[in-house]
């Protein structure tokens, strides 16, 4: 039996789908069996960051439905054997399927699978009702904004009240060190004061990352740049290893603490 | 029958009028009488000023429409007005009612984004009110952790008395009874971690909410607490 983790942020653009996608490919990475499905029903979009959108026949409405069965809906990675994909359709809504269908649909492929990632669309109604109803656990995605790290604490809130998953872990994302140096952009620490919950990575923001997702590779296949190592680093967190936090730019840490010591900040 | 003692006794004070009342007798003949000592008094107090009156009902319990009908009769007359309705009797309702708002609630969590946490009496808080979060409370509210949304204490009419004390002070917006005020920093400083161990109160002389480190409020000597109502020597 393996486990569902649900990949959530409650605002758009965080990197819910990016962050799914290389999460579930660094898993495979490490020999485990991987499914990622995508919840975005009428906006879906991993099987393009994966670059297996020419590859899809049913969908997860297809499933839902009963039109197919599971394993006839399931797109294989052409990288790897041990990755799967279950693709959102994307001529309906949120609402052609329901979170009891979803959670089912979601234990079948548990039974088969060592981690199942859930990609979540945004949002707090039905898409992330359906998206959460079979998670054994959950990661919540934001970047350093007070918009993002405000949805989040709204769904870390939602996240708890919901008593099958555990305590969600939190991943920041595109984290700028000039930006935060300058005072621009919110430290990982503020960001910890006020979410308080497990932190499960800290990922820089890096090109790399947008030019793989346009090409359908994950940037966790490349593994010169900073960003795929930090999704590793997430991979092996998630199998319970403890990997020490990056330490992205020691000169500007180093500087910073200067400048606190000459109280500058 | 007719030597009995009187059902309703008026006493006049120097600060208006008692009327102290028979708590054996039947309502409705309270009432008559009632009526009856008003009318035949009613030159007495026909001039100068309204004089407050004051009904004392001892032991006799009176309903709430009860209270609308002995305060009817009263207004009635140009120059009475009702100052209040005492009774030492209170049903377990009302008593209910008001012993909740005497206790003080603990909770320890986070008050995150979108969660509204409010409690009759006094809010204890181990945790955090994130910005978007909603603390409340009848009387006032203490939070061990920092404050960063919004906190409502006290109810319109009530802001004597009533605090809100965080040990981080960071809040989007305070009320206390029907004063209310907000912050002017920007949102980016509101994650940083000063203004520790501050103490919001109702200035009633300012007419405005006042937020002051705790040893400041303890020299104004101003409400830190229910033992305040006594008034020092």
């Amino acid at each position: 039996m393996g486990e569902a983790i649900v990949v959530t942020s409650g605002k758009g653009g965080v990197g819910k789908t990016t962050t799914s996608a290389n999460v579930g490919t660094v898993l495979a990475l490490q020999g485990k069996k991987v499914c990622l499905v995508d919840t975005d029903i009428g906006l879906r979009n991993l099987d393009v960051v994966m670059g297996l959108e020419n590859r899809i026949i049913y969908d997860l409405v297809d499933v839902a439905s009963g039109r197919c069965r599971l394993n006839q809906a399931l797109v294989k990675d052409k990288r790897f054997d041990s990755l799967s994909m279950l693709p959102a359709a994307q001529t309906t809504d949120k609402n052609a399927v329901a979170p009891d269908e979803m959670k089912e649909i979601i234990d079948e492929l548990k039974s088969d699978y060592d981690y199942v990632i859930i990609d979540c669309p945004a949002g707090i109604e039905r898409g992330f009702q359906n998206a959460v109803a079979g998670a054994d656990h959950a990661i919540v995605v934001t970047t350093p904004e007070i918009s993002s790290v405000r949805d989040a604490d709204r769904v870390i809130g939602l996240l708890e009240q919901q008593e099958h998953i555990t305590p969600p872990r939190l991943v920041i994302n595109r984290i700028r060190h000039n930006m935060v140096r300058e005072g621009g952009m919110l430290e990982v620490d503020e960001i910890m004061n006020i979410l308080a919950i497990d932190l499960l990575g800290i990922i820089v923001d890096d090109d790399v990352v947008i030019s793989s997702s346009n090409k359908g590779e994950p940037a966790a296949l490349n593994p010169s740049s900073k960003a795929a190592q930090a999704y590793r680093n997430i991979g092996r967190r998630i199998l319970g290893e403890t990997v020490p936090l990056m330490a992205v730019n020691e000169k500007v840490t180093f500087l910073q603490r200067v400048k606190s010591l000459l109280g500058m900040r | 029958m007719t030597s009995r003692q009187p059902l309703v006794m008026m006493k006049g004070r120097k600060d208006g009028l008692v009327l102290v009342m028979n708590e054996t007798c039947s309502y409705d003949a309270l009432l008559q009488e009632l009526k009856e000592k008003l009318s035949v008094n009613h030159q007495l107090y026909k001039e100068g000023p309204a004089i407050p009156v004051k009904i004392q009902t001892g032991n006799r319990y009176v309903s709430r429409l009860q209270r609308t009908e002995l305060m009817d009769i009263i207004r009635s007359y140009d120059h009475l007005e009702v100052d209040g309705i005492e009774s030492n009797v209170m049903t377990r309702e009302e008593f209910e009612a008001e012993k909740s708002r005497e206790r003080l609630v603990s909770f320890t969590r986070i008050v995150r984004s979108g969660q509204v946490l409010s409690v009759e009496g006094d809010l204890f808080l181990i945790g955090d009110v994130n910005p978007g979060g909603v603390v409340s409370a009848t009387g006032s509210i203490y939070i061990l952790g920092a404050l960063r949304g919004i906190a409502a204490a006290g109810e319109p009419g009530n802001e004597q008395n009533r605090v809100i004390a965080a040990s981080i002070m960071k809040p989007t917006q305070l009320k206390i009874g029907r004063l209310m005020s907000r912050t002017e920093e920007e949102p980016l400083d509101e994650m940083k971690n000063d203004h520790v161990m501050e103490c919001a109160y109702a200035d009633l002389v300012l007419g405005k909410i006042v937020i002051d480190r705790l040893n400041a409020v303890m020299k104004k000597n101003l409400p830190t607490g229910r033992s305040r109502t006594q008034p020092e020597a």
